[in-house]
């Protein structure tokens, strides 16, 4: 689920200007930390209303990492537009490193733990002292990404800056010929998608309730995964992907190890690669990189 | 005589370092059809693109209404009112028709969506039985009347069409250069106008230019054009006569 949100971000980039944004994976570990200090702060001043801190949270981490993402668009992406490919990729990946390390400076290396914020949950069954249980925290996850991205699909289907933005994805230059600020647009996608992650990164802490410096890293290989399963470009595509990768994630882990989880999405990732390149939903003629 | 609504002078324009455009003069007046013709690869596509900024001349100036618009970024070239139905198409194919309609109308500020729709539907009628439909499943022809519409759709002052009539049907290229006479009659519309055929452009336009190797080697009135002997030896050979 969580997959998910990250993905669009990936593929909506891809889709705008053609380019894996290697730093998007940071942006939600970023997103992630920021929640965490925002949360900290909260507590901090006294606010105990949990529904409340939360939602000044989402807004406090959306909002700036949608500000990191600008700033990665403008520093790193716009003045290499029209150089060689390969130069905004190994910016991307400079990029990652740079937002990494800061985090790692800034916050410190070690884990940082959180505890549970939502306790509890509903009783599915209880059966001979079994019982299934649904914990809040994972209907509240759930409900989240879906009602995110139930908004963020009518924004990008129905209003005029979601036409904006498709016009941009699939020419460029003619969006430009109609009136359309094509840079502005382009920084907004950062934007959207940016503030996505965050979102990410905020569902993240709360239900593994520790967070590194490093969690961009395998977070955003898992989301990338996804994004390539549903089809690179494709924005249901990218939904879909990220909820196969989860499912495929838990059943991988409950029928194998739980250790070896992480290398699921990594032999997904190479097995489409190889097999169907263009995805679930992608279209044939996505040029691949 | 007013000033001209377009006036390019001295423009010269580079990809890199191979120059496409060589000091053009060009003058279009409010209210006229000028046409622009020229062999494959002559530079007049880059005419089109150079007078909405991209790319970008890099000598000469271009004035637009009176402005300066040499150095001005596309976008707002683009919302002057003057749209562009560029080569080769470039309707959106996953968006549907009427989507594509709306973009040539919504960046430049257009508030009666529906009157301006149901013009262009007037005058492209298949578009109006096809506005469900993605843009990329049209027809070739019905993708030119589409990529005319949209431009349209932004209600210009000043139309640039590039070869609107390639690839389709002599039937459907009278329909589209009616159109364009229509609406230049009518409402005044200013078209300039590349056409690989000439015999058609020069009836239809008030004057026209001739590109060769990227400089203008002739101008005149449509009627003196097509009288030139080395018009008609150079653009006019083999059955363009009908
Ligand atoms: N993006 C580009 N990069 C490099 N050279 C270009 C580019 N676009 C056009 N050219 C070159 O500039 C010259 C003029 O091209 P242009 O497209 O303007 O010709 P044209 O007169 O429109 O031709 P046609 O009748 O075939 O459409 C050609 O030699 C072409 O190869
Ligand atoms: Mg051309």
């Amino acid at each position: 689920m969580i997959y998910g949100l990250i993905a669009v971000g990936y593929t909506m980039v891809y889709g705008i200007i053609g380019m894996i944004n290697f730093a998007h994976g940071d942006i939600f570990m970023v997103g992630a930390f920021l929640s965490l200090i925002a949360l900290l702060a909260l507590a901090g001043l006294g606010i105990t209303s949990i529904p409340i801190a939360l939602a000044l949270t989402l807004l406090f981490a959306a909002g700036l990492a949608a500000l990191y993402g600008w700033t990665v668009e403008r520093v790193a992406y716009r003045p290499l537009r029209g150089s060689f490919r390969l130069a905004p990729l190994i910016s991307a990946i400079g990029m990652s490193i740079v937002l990494q390390n800061f985090v790692q400076v800034s916050q410190g290396a070690r884990v940082k733990p959180m505890t549970a914020l939502i306790p509890g949950g509903w009783e599915l069954m209880n059966q001979d002292g079994f019982t299934v249980q649904l914990s809040w925290m994972q209907i509240a996850i759930v409900a989240t990404t879906l009602i995110v991205l139930t908004i963020f699909t009518w924004l990008v289907t129905k209003t005029p800056l979601g036409r904006t933005m498709r016009a941009c994805e699939q020419d460029l230059k003619m969006a430009g010929l109609l009136g359309i600020d094509t840079d502005r647009t382009i920084s907004l996608t950062f934007v959207i998608g940016a503030a996505l992650a965050a979102v990410a990164g905020l569902l993240f802490l709360l239900y593994y309730g520790v967070i590194d410096f490093f969690i961009g890293f395998l977070a955003g290989v898992k989301a990338f995964t996804a994004a390539v399963l549903g089809g690179i470009g494709s924005l249901p595509g990218a939904v879909l992907g990220g909820l196969l990768i989860g499912l495929i994630e838990v059943f991988w882990s409950a029928y194998f190890s739980v250790e070896y989880k992480d290398v699921a999405a990594f032999a997904i990732l190479i097995l489409v690669l190889i097999f169907r390149p263009t995805g679930i939903l992608g279209r044939a003629e996505v040029e691949k990189v | 005589m007013t000033a001209p609504l377009l006036s390019l002078s001295g423009v010269s324009t580079y990809y890199g370092a191979i120059q496409a455009l060589k000091n053009v003069d060009l003058q279009v007046h409010e209210g006229e059809i000028v046409t622009l013709i020229g062999a494959n690869g002559a530079g007049k596509s880059t005419l089109m693109m150079t007078v909405c900024g991209n790319p970008r001349a890099r000598a000469g100036q271009i004035i637009y209404d009176g402005r300066d618009i040499t150095h001005e970024p596309t976008h707002l070239i683009m919302r002057r009112q003057i749209a562009q139905a560029p080569e080769g198409r470039r309707i959106f194919g996953r968006m549907t028709v009427y989507e594509n309609l709306l973009m040539g109308a919504e960046t430049s500020g257009q508030t009666n969506v529906p009157a301006l729709l149901d013009q262009v539907c007037d005058l492209f009628p298949r578009l109006r039985e096809r506005l469900t439909q993605r843009g990329g499943t049209l027809s070739g022809g019905e993708q030119q009347m589409l990529a005319i519409g949209r431009a349209l759709m932004a209600r210009p002052r000043l139309l640039l069409l590039d070869e609107p009539s390639l690839g389709l049907a002599p039937l459907v290229v009278r329909q589209i250069f009616g159109a364009i006479r229509t609406l230049n009659k009518e409402t005044g519309l200013t078209v300039l106008l590349v056409e690989q055929n000439a015999y058609q452009a020069l009836r239809l336009a008030h004057r026209g230019y001739v590109l060769v190797n990227g400089a203008i080697t002739m101008a005149g009135t449509g009627v003196e054009l097509l009288a030139r002997p080395e018009i008609r030896a150079a653009y006019l050979e083999g059955g363009h006569y009908t």
